[in-house]
């Protein structure tokens, strides 16, 4: 299996599987995407589609109750996947992949002053001494705005807005290629939602440093996204440039999502998409939005391939 | 007075309302400051947290209006105080000609039940332990509906008033059991079964999926439309409001900033702060990566040492030295119909 040297990341049929007393919950089942330096995907979907699972594998942090975990996951053309925990540790979480978790205001330790927490991944995973790591706290404090005085306050003391700066500061303090946000701005007020992803474009420009955005929020997401994969039911059904996404995105379901987002600045009549998600514990066999799509046909019942439009990917009977 | 008696009336209100046409005030807030008391090691006073101050607006029968801010603005202090939960420091909440501060313990239960009330959450909202039958049942049970054959009538009337079908599959069921779509339903279900005039929605779709947040504004709209609801929405989402509120009001750290007609307002900001709120929501578009967006410096000040002036100046890219800092602007009205508390209208 080669891969081409500009991919910084390449995800082949990932799999996560979750053991539960009703059965194996298939979150994350098959999902296939690359990712180019400097450059940012988002990932769209719904509750409980399996986003954040994705996440989790991608990261390894996983539960205990994983019953399934495989594929390949190159990281900078090295198969992550085939090291082991302890290899991952020390080679790839932090210092090649950084996570700003989901809430990532609360995630941050209460009794610890943000400047030791930003400065502890520097410290653990680059054998920084404190002083050095504190030298890069305040250089990444000055790249997402946090005033630099604030290194001796504790999360309390903070805004959700400057936590959610302070979280972003610790990922980036090893100076990862590719970070992961999980939903970096839906627990915040739109103007701090703003200034957030105004943040997250000027560190993709400054550091050239690449994202997974994941997310809900589409209105939002357009703000950073250079390639948009749209998620549903564990799998990836769309994959392709932002540019090309928006004005036409091609799935069933990219079409019925975006035409739910409510919009400020047209009259259009927004839909809803009537049904609910499979159950990931069995999902249906064949395509998996089939029941709630209204252009099936005889040939959903057999699950799709992805097909290649132009150098866009859908997972679509309708594209064959 | 029963509550069947209450309901019959109502009725018979409802029928003139739309006979006539007539836009009577329903709800009238005037001067309304709610403050709270800081203390001080629990004696004495350190301040107050003001946090709503100097708010009037009147709401007609069958009016929806929309208040927009961000957290922490006061909009649920405003909220809880119509809800007649919050005891106004000043001013009053008056509601169908009777003012909320005078009513006796009993008259006040009753004005609950003409007030409905949709959370935020509607799994939070919801009791764990109760089936989705006595959740509904609970507020019969209270507003004196004694038949039990009748509590179920308009257990399952209310139930398919929000589509939930069909009911008997849904009565047995825990809150856990449901989706989210399906809790806030039933959130709305409860909050419609006493018939209400008023409803008052507090980010009803901000915790659901995108897919589902249009078909829960469109039938809390279709709701309103058929029952002449009067609805006060309460968001931080402005791309929801037009679909959804006739007016707007936009509050910033206590204060209602600018009201004014959907159309009038989302197309013709005038102040400053509503500018910026409606310069930051993005629509879906590749295009927004390219650029970055204008975002006013700072965060809302506290509530309990507002800045002098104008509490927007510090933010403000068109403050007017010696008069934004130092004056609290007064309401003005530049476009008919069209509020806006800031001194850049003052006419000339």
């Amino acid at each position: 299996m080669t891969t081409t040297s500009e991919k910084l990341l390449n995800i082949e049929n990932l799999v996560l599987h979750f053991k539960t007393s009703g059965g194996s919950v298939q979150a994350v089942d098959g999902v296939d995407f690359e990712l180019g330096t400097n450059r940012a995907v988002v990932i769209l979907g719904e509750s409980g589609c399996g986003k954040t699972s994705l996440s989790k594998a991608l990261l390894r942090l996983l539960p205990r109750n994983v019953d399934k975990y495989s594929g390949k996951v190159f990281l900078q053309n090295q198969d992550v996947m085939l090291l082991n925990d302890e290899e991952y540790r020390q080679n790839v979480r932090w210092v090649g992949i950084s996570l700003v978790p989901q809430a990532a205001m609360n995630a941050l330790n209460p009794v610890l002053k943000v400047g030791d927490q930003v400065a502890e991944p520097a410290m653990i995973h680059l054998g920084l001494s404190k002083a050095e790591a504190y030298g890069l706290v305040y250089k990444m404090f000055q790249h997402v705005g946090v005033p630099a005085d604030f290194v001796a306050r504790y999360p309390f003391e903070l805004s959700g807005g400057m936590r959610q700066r302070v979280a972003l500061a610790m990922a980036l303090v090893t100076s990862p290629s590719l970070i992961v946000l999980d939903e970096p701005t839906s627990a915040l007020d739109l103007l701090t939602q703003a200034n957030i992803m105004n943040v997250l474009k000027r560190i993709k420009h400054e550091l050239g440093t690449s994202f997974i955005l994941i997310t809900h929020d589409i209105a939002t997401s357009s703000e950073l996204a250079d390639e948009v994969a749209i998620m549903y039911a564990g799998q990836i059904v769309e994959n392709g440039d932002a540019k090309d996404f928006f004005p036409a995105p091609l799935h069933p379901y990219s079409q019925m999502l975006m035409a739910s987002v409510p919009r400020l600045r047209s009259d259009s009549d927004p839909m809803f998409i009537t049904g609910q998600p499979p159950s990931l514990m069995n999902p249906p066999a064949g395509c998996r939005f089939a029941a709630r799509c209204p252009f099936r046909f005889e040939k959903c019942s057999q699950e799709p391939p992805v097909f290649q439009k132009g150098n866009r990917k859908v997972k679509c009977w309708l594209y064959q | 007075m029963n509550a069947d008696m209450i309901t019959e009336l109502r009725k018979g209100n409802n029928m003139t309302v739309e006979i006539k046409e007539s836009r009577e005030t329903l709800l009238s807030i005037r001067d309304l400051h709610v403050w709270y008391e800081l203390r001080r090691f629990g004696f004495g006073r350190a301040g107050y947290v003001k946090a709503v101050d100097n708010v009037s607006f009147e709401l007609a029968e069958g009016e929806t209006v929309a208040v927009v801010g961000e957290s922490g603005c006061g909009k649920s202090s405003l909220m809880k105080t119509i809800l007649g939960l919050n005891i106004p420091t000043s001013g009053e909440v008056v509601f169908d000609g009777k003012n909320l501060a005078q009513l006796k313990a009993s008259e006040l239960r009753d004005y609950r039940f003409e007030i409905g009330y949709v959370q935020q959450d509607p799994y939070g909202a919801l009791p764990p332990f109760m089936t989705v039958q006595q959740i509904l049942e609970e507020p019969l049970i209270i507003s004196g509906v004694k038949n039990k054959e009748e509590r179920l009538e308009r257990i399952r009337k209310a139930m398919d008033e929000v589509k939930l079908h069909p009911s008997d599959d849904f009565l047995p069921k825990f809150p856990h059991m449901l989706s989210g779509g399906q809790q806030q339903r039933i959130v709305i279900a409860r909050a419609m079964i006493l018939q209400p005039r008023l409803i008052v929605a507090d980010e009803p779709v901000s915790m659901l999926d995108a897919s589902v947040r249009v078909e829960i504004l469109k039938l809390m709209r279709a709701l309103q439309e058929k029952y002449h609801l009067s609805v006060i929405y309460i968001t931080h989402d402005l791309s929801t409001v037009k679909y959804f509120s006739a007016r707007i009001f936009v509050m910033y750290a206590g204060n209602l900033i600018e009201k004014a007609d959907t159309r009038q307002l989302l197309d013709n900001p005038l102040h400053p702060y509503t500018t910026a709120l409606l310069a930051a929501t993005s629509d879906p578009d590749a295009h927004n990566a390219d650029s970055y967006k204008e975002v006013p410096p700072g965060e809302p000040p506290s509530l309990a040492n507002p800045p002098k002036g104008c509490r927007f100046h510090p933010r403000c890219s068109k403050i007017i030295n010696g008069l934004c800092d130092e004056k609290e602007p007064v309401e003005f009205e530049p476009v008919p119909e069209h509020f806006v508390a800031c001194w850049l209208y003052q006419p000339k």
